[in-house]
């Protein structure tokens, strides 16, 4: 098995097909979205593929330290155009193929007019252990 | 044997190991040890007598714990030691532990974990899992919680608001995994308003009460939230709602009031009435009132001036709202919701649209994401 991290961006990647804010949709859409999310998660689990999923707060800042003795610097928040990670789910899947597959059906989330969404998602294999045989 | 019963031996056990002569971080370790035993091996094999049971599981471990810690004169001389500064009858324990394990120098975080386990009878993997943190953390929370408050005096009451808080905080944070904190918090809260007359304790189980009763209403579908005016109030539990008024009542005739039997008035009032546009906004206008005199919270003062828009319009709302400091949590969802009432629906949309980004929670952001778009549709 390896796990894959399935990162979604508020903003920052390419301009999916069905790019509608998701204020103008309709309630029963905003639902209907949530739902799909809630359901792919619910599947994933089910399969034993599915190891975590988070959502992040758009407000971020990015913080150094001042020095010894000093407070944290921080700097932030950024212009409209800087990367900005929604969420992110972790999958332990068998293959490479089946982790495309699956962010696949998750950018397929519906979005305006119940169309999906089509929206880009990066996926990142995790770095493993070191094996134990390596000859 | 059930596990909720099982838990409730707990604090009265830990009591009995201080008063052989057993530290409080000892003789909870050796308690927690015996109750992940009983938890494994009861079901099996059912004690007849649970709490001797446990009481002989855990000096056991004790005393492996301090043999395997220290010289054999050690050992003998804590074995030995006349009970010391401990609790003097069963009925105090659980009392004396919500003291300790509320202890002002520990965190709120801290404060919480050790409650659980040490009040509440819960295993680490247990919180673990409830607080969503992986179970060696929470193990290193507990043991750090209880070396911070070694060697504080057990034999004088503590801070009640504490206390309180803790309970608060563990009742808020709902419920995850397989223990229900909410439903936790206010078994603990029951147990301690047993032990004390103190009318905060009965405003808190009131508060709790009042909440609780209306949980099944508050979620929809996929954990959707339900705002109040949505509720269908025919799910709401009547006869925890009926408790939690009796007992906010007696604590109300103690003419003592505080904090939280101020809130549990207002839950009742929301509590009794048919609908939102039957609710008694007045009154509630007037208990904001006094919990703005109890703590000048501002979020109180947000709280008050929803109910001021219910009670003199939307317009009285808003120069309510002007009040209220914009940094405080929320504040764009209550103007949003002002706003849409006085008809101002194009700039509504956009503070819905703020308050969801600065949402704390999924359901809260979906829900107020919702909003936006249900006011975006609304005839202009």
């Amino acid at each position: 098995m390896a796990k894959y991290l399935l990162l979604k961006h508020y903003r920052g990647g390419p301009v999916p097909p069905n790019d509608v804010p998701m204020d103008r949709w309709t309630p029963a859409e905003v639902t209907a979205h949530v739902q799909y999310m809630d359901d792919f998660a619910a599947k994933l689990e089910a399969t034993g593929e599915f190891v975590d999923s988070q959502v992040l707060s758009p407000q971020g800042t990015f913080v150094r330290s001042g020095g010894e003795g000093r407070p944290p610097v921080t700097d932030g928040p950024f212009a409209e155009t800087k990367d900005l990670i929604a969420g992110w789910m972790i999958i332990d899947v068998d293959t490479y193929e089946r982790a495309l597959e699956l962010a696949a059906e998750l950018s397929a989330a519906p979005g305006a007019g119940g169309v999906p969404i089509q929206e880009w998602l990066e996926l990142r294999p995790f770095m493993t252990a070191a094996p134990t045989v390596t000859e | 044997m059930n596990e909720a019963l099982l838990r409730e031996l707990v604090p009265a056990v830990i009591g009995v190991l201080v008063r052989r002569g057993a530290d409080f971080a000892a003789a909870e370790d050796a308690v927690q040890e015996a109750l992940i035993r009983a938890l494994e091996s009861w079901p099996e094999d059912p004690p007849r007598d649970p709490k001797g049971w446990l009481i002989a599981a855990a000096w056991h471990k004790f005393l492996d714990a301090t043999r395997s810690e220290s010289s054999r004169r050690d050992r003998e001389r804590v074995v030995e030691a006349e009970p010391p500064s401990g609790p003097a009858a069963a009925s105090d324990d659980s009392l004396w532990l919500y003291f300790l394990c509320a202890h002002p120098s520990l965190s709120p975080g801290s404060a919480v974990a050790l409650t659980l386990r040490a009040v509440g009878g819960l295993t680490t993997r247990q919180i673990a899992t409830a607080y969503l943190v992986p179970e060696a953390t929470m193990a290193q929370r507990i043991s750090r919680a209880k070396r911070q408050i070694t060697g504080q005096p057990l034999d004088r009451p503590g801070d009640l608001g504490t206390v309180l808080r803790v309970l608060y905080l563990v009742f808020n944070e709902g419920y995850g995994g397989d223990v229900d904190l909410a439903a936790e918090a206010v078994r603990l809260t029951r147990q301690l308003a047993a032990s004390t007359p103190e009318p905060e304790v009965a405003g808190l189980l009131a508060l709790m009460l009042l909440h609780h009763a209306r949980r099944a209403s508050r979620t929809g579908p996929g954990g959707r939230l339900v705002p109040l005016a949505e509720q269908d109030r025919s799910r709401w539990d009547t006869t925890m709602i009926a408790e939690g008024v009796a007992i906010l009542q007696a604590a109300l005739a103690r003419d003592r009031l505080g904090e939280y039997q101020a809130q549990a008035a207002v839950a009742a009032l929301h509590a009794d009435a048919p609908s939102t546009a039957e609710t008694d906004w007045v009154q509630i206008v007037e208990w904001y009132d006094e919990l703005l005199r109890i703590t000048g919270s501002p979020v109180v003062r947000l709280n008050r001036a929803v109910a001021v828009g219910e009670a003199d319009g939307p317009r009285a709302g808003l120069a309510e709202l002007g009040q209220v400091d914009p940094g405080v949590p929320r504040y764009a969802a209550v103007q949003a919701y002002l706003l849409e009432r006085a008809g101002e629906l194009d700039r509504a949309a956009e503070l819905y649209v703020e308050a969801a980004q600065a949402a704390t929670s999924v359901p809260e952001r979906d829900h107020l994401t919702r909003e936006a778009a249900r006011v975006r549709r609304l005839p202009r």
